[in-house]
């Protein structure tokens, strides 16, 4: 299983070398991977339909309690299931669609790491683990919706996308981290067994507040929802994959997976609820107003997103059922609609649905996948789309406290869905033969193949919808609400009030869908939507970043380095005296003044050095008095036995002194520029750090806290780590990591310096 | 500051580089059980090369030591990272010291290990990055 979940990785690896090595035929031999692994997930129905979750143990960092567990229930298999399946035909569509381009291999290579974040994503077991591959998701994500990086606008969409769902994602950080304090354990498994745990502890609102941040900036719920249409910018093949059964769907897949843990309380259920309804009430909204086909599709992910999530807050058996239909019925048609989308846009060189008219003719395939796929977006039957649709509505009539309002969103979303869904598969398709940019034939196979066979399965999963009743969302469902249920799909409920609703939404879709043109008149000079909507907010407090960025680099990073060791010192003076005082009630312990005269005399030999070098006017004199400081030093540490110490401070004093000989001759001529009160004020400065080492060494003089951990490491050193210099032991075995993270430190600090002398080198060269 | 060093300087320089060189693999391998170590040698090396610099000049001291002091750098860096990377394949944590001492006859036991390994990247980081700064700075001096 772990190598099911890491393949992706090393796929990606690979795949550049392997799309350049199979060139066009590359997309279908990559396909074999995602295919492999949809199988793979799928001989795991019959376990999970039995037992309910099937748990995998890999161990990853012990000591921190983070493990690689892999939890397979039914929620994660339909999630597998979805993104190996879906992912097999984005692999091959991509072959198509970017054929030929110059960074297809890279591409390639993104687009693998992308699905293997988000297959670790849906499948860990460990709360940590999770947020890594969520994050992951979040960085492939950028890297994907910014692939056309010479396109400034494709750049400046990825860092959106990126920057609100990671700052959603710190936000997640906490509330898990929370989470596996109060469950005490980290394993979802465990989590989720634990009842009421999460629900009676005081953090509940802080831990539900903190992981919808994420889930709801993650999977585009309203007031964030803005990043997902210019999410767009990307390649067709990842928009596909984005908005059908990944990226987007995580936050969904998050709230689902921890509502047996966090749901059925009034807080999770109006949060979910009225947050989930308004954001399907604006995607669909925002979707009779767009013109662009990729545009329309965004906003019916919007309003998919939109739909989960309210019904996921609702929490009832019906609610529960018709989300994981949906869920289901969602991706299969939207993969499709991207796919023939993108085949439209490829083929025509045109996005905008009012340029497009008369390719019936020309793309048969394309208008009858369209068609169906269409239909299954509108929830007409006999479509997997319409029992979802169905099940929607019964779940929002019987949604406890807002069913009203959740029921009159949903249908007036239904109307506006059905209008675009008929906008998007008759406009472009019929009337007569429109002039585009380029001259529209059929996609090649490779585009076609998955819309086909996505379509057909939404036609199939509708007339048989015991087949994925039996297959994962049965189990998905009991995963999500936490107890077994029976879950059976098909067409005809009877006549009740959601097919009642339901003719309500198709009839009011098509009296939209005749009048759309109008419609769209009247809405889209309505710009004041474009004004004021959430992305301004977002644009100001971009601003307000760089404005507070520039203004700390102003105050703080001056360039003048007194400023620097100014606040660096005082910082370090108020902290440690702050701690002296308050914490540690200003303890003094002088201990026996028992010295030798050598220690005396090399003392004061420091002491006459410092007054000097802090006085003269001689720049020779100053560097020759350091030097007498420094080296007084080394003495006192070989005084006190620490000859490794000792021999360091010597080398560095001697460098120290190269450098400064280095640079001597590089500074202008002594002059006294700073006025006495500066003069005084520095000295302040300065004296306060001494008289707060010296508080301090005299306070940590007689106090032993803990037992010093160095006779413990002095009694390791030779049976332990076969060396007799402790020091050395430490720093090369002990420790040895933190001496590598300071070697990476000694590195940037010499490459800081190169680039700084180089540059100015350079600037005075021109 | 071209060629500013003194005849003596130089011929104290000729003599002092190898012996200085010398010393720091000594104090280098030596660390472990006696003051020295990676640091240390690295900072013994810099000023070896430093004397050598000021009594010459940059292209001479560059061309002495054969590389870059920024691929030395990376180098040890690379280094001292993969001396971490053994006992994981012996079930053991990132960075367990693993030892091989083997007895050589006339000279008595050398004690191989990947801390020693690890030693000699600090040892070249040391160098590459005192170096880098040094030359940087006789550079802009030119």
């Amino acid at each position: 299983m772990l190598i099911a979940v890491l393949s992706g990785f090393i796929l990606a690896a690979f795949a550049p070398w392997l799309t350049r090595a199979f060139g066009d035929k590359a997309g279908w031999l990559l396909a074999i991977l995602p295919a492999s692994l949809f199988v793979y997930f799928a001989s795991f129905i019959p376990a999970v339909s039995e037992q309910g979750a099937v748990v995998l143990e890999y161990s990853w960092i012990p000591g921190l309690d983070i493990s690689l567990n892999m939890l397979v229930d039914g929620l994660s298999l339909l999630f597998a299931l979805l993104i190996s399946g879906i992912g097999t035909f984005i692999i091959t569509y991509a072959g198509g669609y970017l054929r030929g381009h110059e960074y297809l291999p890279r591409f390639y290579g993104i687009m693998f790491s992308f699905m293997a974040a988000m297959l670790g994503l849906v499948l860990s077991n460990n709360l940590i683990t999770l947020f890594v591959f969520w994050e992951l998701t979040s960085i492939t994500s950028f890297l994907l919706i910014g692939f056309n990086h010479e396109d400034k606008q494709a750049r400046w969409c990825a860092l959106q996308g990126l920057l609100v769902t990671v700052a959603g994602g710190l936000a997640l950080l906490a509330g898990l981290v929370m989470i596996g304090i109060t469950a005490g354990s980290f394993e979802l498994s465990e989590v989720l067994a634990g009842g009421d745990v999460l629900r009676d502890n005081p953090l509940y609102t802080a831990i539900v507040l903190l992981v919808l941040a994420g889930c709801f900036t993650k999977s585009a719920q309203v007031p964030f929802h803005f990043w997902l249409p210019n999410a767009m910018a990307a390649p067709t093949p990842v928009s596909a994959f984005l908005h059908s059964a990944t990226m987007v769907k995580a936050g969904v897949y998050l709230m689902a997976r921890l509502n047996p843990g966090l749901g059925g309380t009034d807080l999770w259920l109006y949060l979910l609820g009225i947050v989930g309804a308004l954001t399907m009430f604006t995607g669909s909204f925002m979707a009779l107003r767009s013109t662009g086909i990729k545009a329309i599709l965004a906003y019916t992910t919007i309003m998919a997103l939109g739909t989960l999530t309210m019904l996921i807050g609702i929490g009832t058996e019906a609610a529960i059922i018709a989300a994981m239909t949906f869920l289901l019925a969602h991706a299969l048609y939207k993969a499709a609609l991207f796919m023939l989308a993108g085949a439209v846009d490829h083929e025509t060189g045109t996005k905008n649905i009012l340029k497009l008219g008369g390719l019936r003719g020309l793309m048969p395939i394309t208008f009858l996948a369209a068609c169906v796929a269409a239909l299954s977006l509108a929830g007409l039957p006999p479509l997997f789309g319409f029992i979802a649709k169905e099940l929607m509505f019964e779940a929002t009539i019987g949604a406890p406290g807002i069913a009203f309002f959740v029921s009159l969103l949903a249908l007036a979303s239904a109307m506006m869905i059905a209008a675009m869904a008929a906008v998007f598969a008759i406009r472009p398709f019929t009337g007569e033969l429109k002039e585009t940019p380029k001259t529209p034939h059929e996609a090649p196979p490779s585009m076609l193949a998955g819309p086909v066979v996505l379509a057909s399965l939404s036609l199939i999963f509708g007339l048989l919808g015991f087949i994925p009743a039996g297959a994962v969302v049965g189990s998905a469902v009991q995963a999500v609400y936490g107890s077994p249920l029976e879950v059976e799909l098909y067409l005809w409920h009877g006549f009740n009030l959601p097919l009642l609703l339901s003719v309500l939404a198709i009839v009011g879709g098509v009296v939209l869908f005749l009048r759309w043109e109008q419609v769209l008149d009247t809405f889209s000079r309505m710009t004041f939507i474009d004004r004021f909507g959430p992305e301004r907010g977002y644009e100001k407090s971009m601003d307000g970043l760089t404005w507070l960025a520039a203004w700390q680099t102003r105050t703080l990073q001056n360039g003048y380095l007194r400023t620097y060791l100014s606040v660096t010192v005082l910082t370090t003076v108020v902290l440690t005296l702050w701690a002296y005082f308050v914490r540690a009630g200003a303890p003094v312990h002088i201990g026996d003044l028992d010295f030798t005269f050598y220690e005396l005399a090399v003392a004061g030999l420091v002491v006459v050095g410092a007054i000097v070098a802090s006085v003269t006017s001689s720049r020779l004199g100053a560097v020759a008095t350091l030097g007498m400081v420094g080296f007084g030093v080394a003495l006192i540490y070989v005084l006190f036995s620490a000859p490794d110490l000792g021999i360091t401070q010597i080398m560095v004093e001697t460098l120290t002194v190269i450098l400064l000989v280095l640079v001597l001759y590089r500074l202008p001529g002594f002059l006294k520029l700073s006025s006495p009160a500066a003069r005084v004020r520095d000295a302040a400065i300065a004296g306060s750090l001494g008289v707060t080492m010296t508080l301090l060494i005299l306070a940590v003089n007689g106090v032993t806290v803990v037992e010093p951990i160095s006779d413990q490491l002095t009694a390791w050193s030779y049976p332990e780590a076969h060396g007799r210099n402790i020091v050395n032991v430490i720093l090369v075995d002990f420790r040895a990591l933190d001496t590598l993270g300071e070697l990476f430190v000694v590195g940037l600090a010499g490459i800081g310096v190169y680039a700084m002398i180089r540059l100015r080198a350079e600037d005075k060269g021109q | 500051m071209t060629s500013m060093g003194s005849l003596i300087l130089r011929t104290t320089a000729r003599f002092l580089l190898p012996l200085l060189l010398l010393f720091s693999v000594f104090i280098l391998l030596r660390g472990h059980d006696e003051p020295g170590g990676g640091f240390i040698a690295g900072l013994i090396v810099s000023t070896a090369f430093a004397l050598y610099l000021f009594a010459f000049d940059v292209a001479r001291t560059r061309e002495l030591m054969g590389a870059d002091p920024r691929f030395l750098l990376g180098l040890g860096l690379l280094i001292a990272t993969l001396s971490g990377i053994p006992p994981i394949f012996f079930g053991e944590p990132f960075f367990t010291g693993l030892w091989w001492p083997i007895d050589v006859p006339g000279f008595g036991e050398v004690k191989l290990s990947t801390p020693l390994i690890f030693d000699i990247g600090v040892y070249l980081v040391v160098f590459g990055a005192v170096m880098t700064i040094v030359l940087a700075l006789a550079e802009a001096e030119e």
